[in-house]
């Protein structure tokens, strides 16, 4: 009865047949011409909506494609005011900081994911989900606000374990979803094929569900990745920026000094570092022509990495969609 | 040879033994599992704790009133003395703005992408739209300031400023004149419907393909046309899933920073009119609080910190309730 009942509330709805308005020749010519009209009205929008997406892209390729040379991608930044030079620093932290945000976040994710995708209906399942949908609605800047407060404060200095932290909480809940998506998606059959053959429910997580969603899980990541790489907001007080950042070097110096590797990356997360969303931000605020001219570079740069993984992401969540779809 | 497998037997006992006690490890990998999953919840509320925390001494200084829309707004960090109402006017006004022009849009493209559009169209069209929300905001924000603002923010701003401006009353809203590089709060608005209208979109697309078919079969068997089925049947019949979306994109609109930051032109005077610049929540912290002058200059920051997460917090729990309800609604209906 409850289930019957909106479908019934809805249909009274309807218009009720008066003459003018459902059988006169203009009654029905209007109408029908409401429905085109309407029609090819949401069919334009959607194509108005898609103007920015290719204003962006087309703008920032022209843009970014004339001041994009090898230099940018090699070279330290100049002094203030000189041509030439490039954001090599910016490169290595956003790899420093997407690397370690990576390594903090997909551990916890991934098990929590576990929980949430075969214990959906416990209080704790429940409010997994529940947390990890608002958790995706704070705002970047309240989760930098918080990497300071957890990190930097606690520490007395800036540095890129604090951006790590506050990168890997952006990605956290992107993880917990897509994961928990991608284990839905594997066929019952096969996890209680694997638990009636008597295998704990920890070997047949691990060695039978989880291979089998492997590649959606890897393009979760994958997405995941890309959205905190272009994140700007959580690392202005946390990584706060470093235009003197030097892996190479880094490395090169610690060796010398007798370091070894793992002491070396310790160390290097101490340090306060750049990254190209960070560095673009900076450059805008700059009266320096020659900087706002790498700054479209830099976006140039950072769109081609974004866009191509989620391009190719979003592609083969779609097929394995499709995939299971049809079985 | 007779130690060695006396060793081997002792040694397979004791893990037949944990094994047992540990229901074959699946004991402690549930706990496992369970304290991550856990982990998610406590991060969620260590933010707020922390926020709460760390604006102990501007709370306790400034009251409600730091909040309030009533009374003299200063925000004056040499004299020490914040109150937080024209930030929270301006993150309010910009969503606002955003919300009014991405709601059309985006219902507009659900409609076409789960009801009119050829299934081969479907996915690239959905990968596009998906797309615009990919793009860094921090690009949008550069792509606003040298290319969308003058283009079309200032031309369209000093239009309105000539036509709505000079009306008594609407002036209140329109007064120009609009700034020549077009920063204003319409800009951030209109860079924040572009950025939100993926989020309604897709969360409306989804709304409108869960609605069970014979929804439409009906409607259309009564003599309805199509666009009649969609305004009267389907929209209603989605209405709080849709209203949900629309509320998942205010709290996006809410919180986004780096875009607004960059167009909004950051300062507050008195004028409330949508042409002039504004300072929103968001771009307060964004700008101040790496070099916050005193103590209390940054606890204020924090406290503004905590009034958006507990608005983005409460938004939140509002639309994935009405999202999640829709959704339980068609299991059910599933299932009948």
């Amino acid at each position: 009865m409850t289930a019957a009942s909106p479908s019934i509330s809805t249909l009274t709805s309807l218009p009720a047949p008066q003459k003018h308005y459902i059988s006169g020749r203009a009654g029905y010519a209007r109408r029908k011409f409401t429905n085109s009209f309407m029609l090819g009205l949401t069919g334009a929008m959607t194509l108005l909506a898609l103007v920015p997406l290719f204003w962006i892209i087309g703008y920032v390729m022209y843009k970014g494609g004339q001041y994009i040379n090898l230099d940018l991608l090699t070279q330290l930044p100049k002094p203030v005011g000189m041509v030439g030079g490039g954001v090599l620093h910016a490169i290595e932290g956003t790899l420093l900081l997407t690397v370690l945000a990576a390594i903090i976040a997909i551990p916890p994710g991934l098990l929590a994911a576990f929980y949430a995708a075969y214990h959906p209906n416990t209080p704790l399942g429940v409010a997994l989900r529940f947390g990890t949908d608002v958790l995706s609605g704070v705002p970047s800047i309240v989760i930098g606000i918080f990497g300071y407060a957890l990190v930097v404060k606690t520490q007395g200095h800036y540095s890129a374990l604090a951006g790590g932290v506050a990168m890997a909480i952006i990605m956290l809940p992107t993880i917990v979803r897509t994961t928990e998506e991608m284990l839905k998606l594997v066929p019952h059959t096969l996890r209680e094929g694997s638990l009636a053959l008597g295998s704990p429910e920890w070997r047949t997580s691990l060695k039978v569900t989880f291979p089998a969603a492997m590649s959606g899980i890897v393009t979760g990541f994958m997405l995941a990745l890309a959205r905190a790489s272009g994140e700007t907001a959580p690392l202005l007080f946390t990584a706060l920026g470093n235009d003197r950042f030097e892996m190479g070097k880094m490395i090169q110096n610690g060796l010398h000094a007798g370091q070894s590797l793992p002491a070396i990356f310790l160390n290097m997360l101490q340090q306060p570092v750049d990254s190209l969303p960070l560095t673009l931000y900076k450059y805008t605020q700059q009266p320096d022509v020659s900087r706002i001219n790498q700054s479209w570079a830099v976006a140039f740069v950072l769109m081609v990495l974004v866009l191509t993984i989620n391009i190719i992401a979003r592609v083969i969540v779609e097929r394995r969609m499709a995939k299971s779809r049809g079985k | 040879m007779q130690k060695l497998s006396t060793q081997k037997s002792n040694q397979s006992s004791v893990f037949a033994l944990i094994s047992r006690i540990t229901e074959h490890g699946d004991i402690p990998w549930r706990m496992l599992i369970m304290a991550m999953a856990l982990l998610v919840i406590v991060l969620m509320l260590a933010i707020g704790a922390l926020l709460f925390r760390d604006s102990a001494i501007a709370r306790a200084q400034f009251g409600w009133a730091f909040i309030s829309p009533f009374g003299e707004s200063s925000w004056d960090p040499v004299g020490d003395h914040f109150r937080a109402w024209p930030f929270i006017f301006g993150t309010i006004i910009t969503s606002l703005i955003a919300i009014v022009i991405a709601i059309p849009f985006s219902v507009g493209i659900a409609i076409f992408l789960a009801e009119l559009c050829p299934p081969w169209l479907r996915s690239p069209l959905s990968l596009m739209v998906e797309l615009l929300a990919a793009i860094p905001s921090v690009v949008y924000g550069l792509w606003g300031i040298f290319v969308f603002l003058p283009l079309v923010v200032a031309p369209s701003g000093t239009f309105l400023a000539d036509t709505l401006g000079v009306i008594p009353g609407l002036d209140l809203i329109f007064a120009g004149p609009i700034s020549p590089s077009g920063a204003s709060r319409l800009a951030a608005g209109m860079i924040l419907a572009i950025m939100i209208i993926p989020t309604i979109a897709a969360v409306s697309r989804d709304v409108f393909m869960a609605i069970p078919p014979s929804q439409r079969e009906a409607s259309l068997a009564m003599g309805a046309t199509r666009w009649e089925t969609i305004w009267k049947v389907l929209i209603p019949y989605g209405l709080s899933g849709i209203l949900g979306a629309i509320i998942l994109g205010l709290g996006r609109a809410l919180g986004e920073t780096m875009a607004v930051t960059m167009v909004i032109g950051n300062s507050i005077e008195g004028s409330t009119s949508l042409l002039r610049p504004g300072y929103t929540m968001s771009s307060v912290i964004a700008n101040e609080f790496a070099e916050a002058v005193s103590a209390l200059h940054s606890q204020a920051l924090v406290e503004i910190a905590l009034v958006l997460f507990f608005m983005t917090l409460i938004l939140n729990m509002i639309a994935r309730l009405l999202v999640w309800r829709v959704a339980r609604r068609n299991a059910q209906e599933a299932r009948a």
